[in-house]
């Protein structure tokens, strides 16, 4: 009993830390606080999913998230030059579209909760306990068996994003110097420095 | 409830004080090897004033850091300048929870522990990139971004090879890793052989990771002074310090459970009482490898930023991804043995 309980009042705690933070993530005015409210949202979100024992998932979601994507985007938000002050000046004029897209949102999400609530499935066992492995295990095995395809067409779009990314960056310019290390480790000291042989000669005197 | 407290509570922070202390006495006394090792290798004497052989020295060194003024530069960002040096220790100090010290000595035997590795050395690159915005310095942010930059490329060569010890191991459980790796021929049935360049791939990795020596131009003093914790003095630089080395002596431990047998003892298992795994196996094996780190630093001259960036990306990166299939292919056509 008082484990269960223990387990609720972290699932409400680690809760409302994700809840605040997100709020704080649209309301803080220091960006990089933001960015960082938004990293604490993650972390939160990966404890109440370790709560609920897919601790892959909630490891995956700390290092993916919180370990690459958003160091990433740390990086941007510190390198730009944000102007509070002009970012303000249109908010009067834009707040009566943000209000009708945001209604608009909102109707959505409660069409699409109370679509759900109709047809209320009861979750199963959990699968992976029925199979007697680890989260883990069962996710890899389900992955590379019964899921390959998809999982496969996924790798194959994520691979055509990276290297579509790289070509847009990919500038040759015409009078960029590259080094070619293979070039640099086979350099020899015949190419970098000439011996010349030449008769011993005697300083000029100067006439003054 | 108090029987829950007692066992919940008090005996988990019991034992992570149990890991906690001896870590952080292990960091000064690493401290003061590394100032005699290298000492040795410029044929110098090392610090040999304070105490027997120089031993307080670095006990000294604390007592000064602790009561030496904590400087804020102006326009410092407070809050992150000091929230900084803390993401960096936590993550540091919270990945001893998985690492197993012997048979059943784990704090936390997790299923994920090789994932949770991952995650938290990859948080802790946040305690650097705050560190270098909030001190407002040119200097700090340049070391910063080297930093991470740097840290986020290696960990993917780091958790590739990773990937081949698990493609062998079939666990991502810590303690069955060094379980897949006993058997009858000692240190011939480690991982180490099987997986020779991953091997040498993830050390060199790890190297990096830690921006150690030659790898430590986020640091660079003769270009950025000191990197990201130039603006940083007394304890909140001790903490920069201590997250270093206790992650340097992690990177050593990991390399001995996951290549090097954990605790399991080199020698064959028909040989005795010597065959026999012991904590004290596993304590050599990370002492040894936290010598290769000092005698990198006194044997390298640094890399340069561009060369370490082409290392990791361009050499180690497919290397360890043509091993994984190795690996599988081992694992598949069975050439090598997993387990007793």
């Amino acid at each position: 009993m008082s484990a269960q309980l223990l387990q609720l009042i972290c699932f409400y705690a680690f809760a409302a830390v994700a809840g605040i933070s997100a709020l704080m993530v649209i309301t803080l005015r220091n960006s990089v606080h933001a960015v960082l409210s938004l990293v604490l949202t993650f972390f939160s979100v990966a404890c109440i999913w370790l709560l609920a024992q897919a601790e892959f998932l909630a490891i995956a979601l700390i290092v993916v998230y919180v370990g690459a994507v958003m160091v990433l985007f740390l990086f941007v938000v510190m390198m730009l030059d944000i102007n509070l002050e002009r970012m303000r000046e249109g908010f009067i004029k834009f707040l009566p579209v943000g209000i009708v897209v945001a209604a608009v949102m909102l109707v959505e999400m409660l069409a699409l909760i109370g679509v759900r609530a109709m047809h209320v499935m009861t979750m199963g066992p959990d699968p992976a306990a029925a199979a007697g492995m680890s989260n883990t295990a069962w996710l890899g095995q389900a992955l590379y068996t019964r899921f390959l395809l998809p999982f496969e067409i996924a790798a194959l779009i994520l691979t055509v994003g990276l290297i579509a990314a790289v070509v847009l960056t990919l500038r040759h310019k015409p009078l960029t110097r590259r080094q070619n290390p293979g070039d640099q480790v086979r350099v020899s000291n015949r190419d970098r420095v000439r011996v010349v042989k030449m008769a011993a000669e005697r300083p000029q005197e100067s006439e003054s | 409830m108090a029987d829950l407290l007692f066992h919940e509570v008090l005996i988990p922070v019991l034992l992570i004080l149990a890991i906690m202390l001896p870590v952080v006495l292990t960091v000064a006394m690493f401290v003061y090897w590394e100032r005699k090792v290298i000492g040795w290798m410029h044929v110098r004497m090392g610090p040999n004033k304070i105490g027997p052989l120089g031993l307080f020295q670095a006990f000294a060194d604390v007592v000064k850091l602790l009561i030496k003024e904590v400087v804020i530069p102006t326009n410092a960002n407070k809050f992150l300048f000091f929230l900084a040096p803390l993401l960096a220790l936590i993550p540091a100090l919270a990945a001893w929870a998985v690492v197993p010290f012997g048979q059943g000595l784990v704090l936390a035997n997790v299923n994920a522990g090789v994932l949770y590795l991952l995650a938290m050395s990859s948080v802790g690159v946040y305690g650097i990139i705050l560190a270098g915005w909030a001190s407002n310095s040119r200097y700090a942010l340049l070391g910063a971004m080297r930093s991470a930059a740097q840290v986020i490329s290696y960990e993917l060569a780091m958790g590739m090879s990773l990937v081949c010890v698990l493609v062998l191991a079939g666990s991502l459980n810590l303690t069955a890793i060094v379980d897949a790796q006993a058997g009858p021929k000692g240190i011939f049935d480690w991982f180490w052989l099987p997986l020779l360049p991953v091997f040498v791939i993830y050390w060199i990795s790890g190297v990096a990771e830690t921006n150690r020596a030659p790898f430590d131009v986020a640091e660079g003093e003769s270009e950025i002074v000191a990197g990201f914790h130039v603006e940083y003095s007394g304890s909140a630089f001790a903490i920069f310090f201590l997250a270093e080395y206790a992650n340097m002596i992690l990177i050593s431990f990991l390399a001995a459970v996951l290549f090097m047998g954990g605790w399991l003892s080199p020698f064959p298992v028909s040989w005795g009482w010597i065959g026999h795994g012991s904590i004290l196996w596993l304590f050599a094996k990370a002492f040894i490898f936290s010598f290769f780190f000092l005698w990198f630093r006194a044997t390298f001259p640094r890399y340069r930023y561009d060369q370490i960036m082409r290392l990791g990306w361009k050499v180690f990166i497919p290397i360890t991804i043509v091993w994984v299939l190795v690996a599988g292919c081992m694992k598949y056509l069975g050439w090598v043995t997993i387990g007793g």
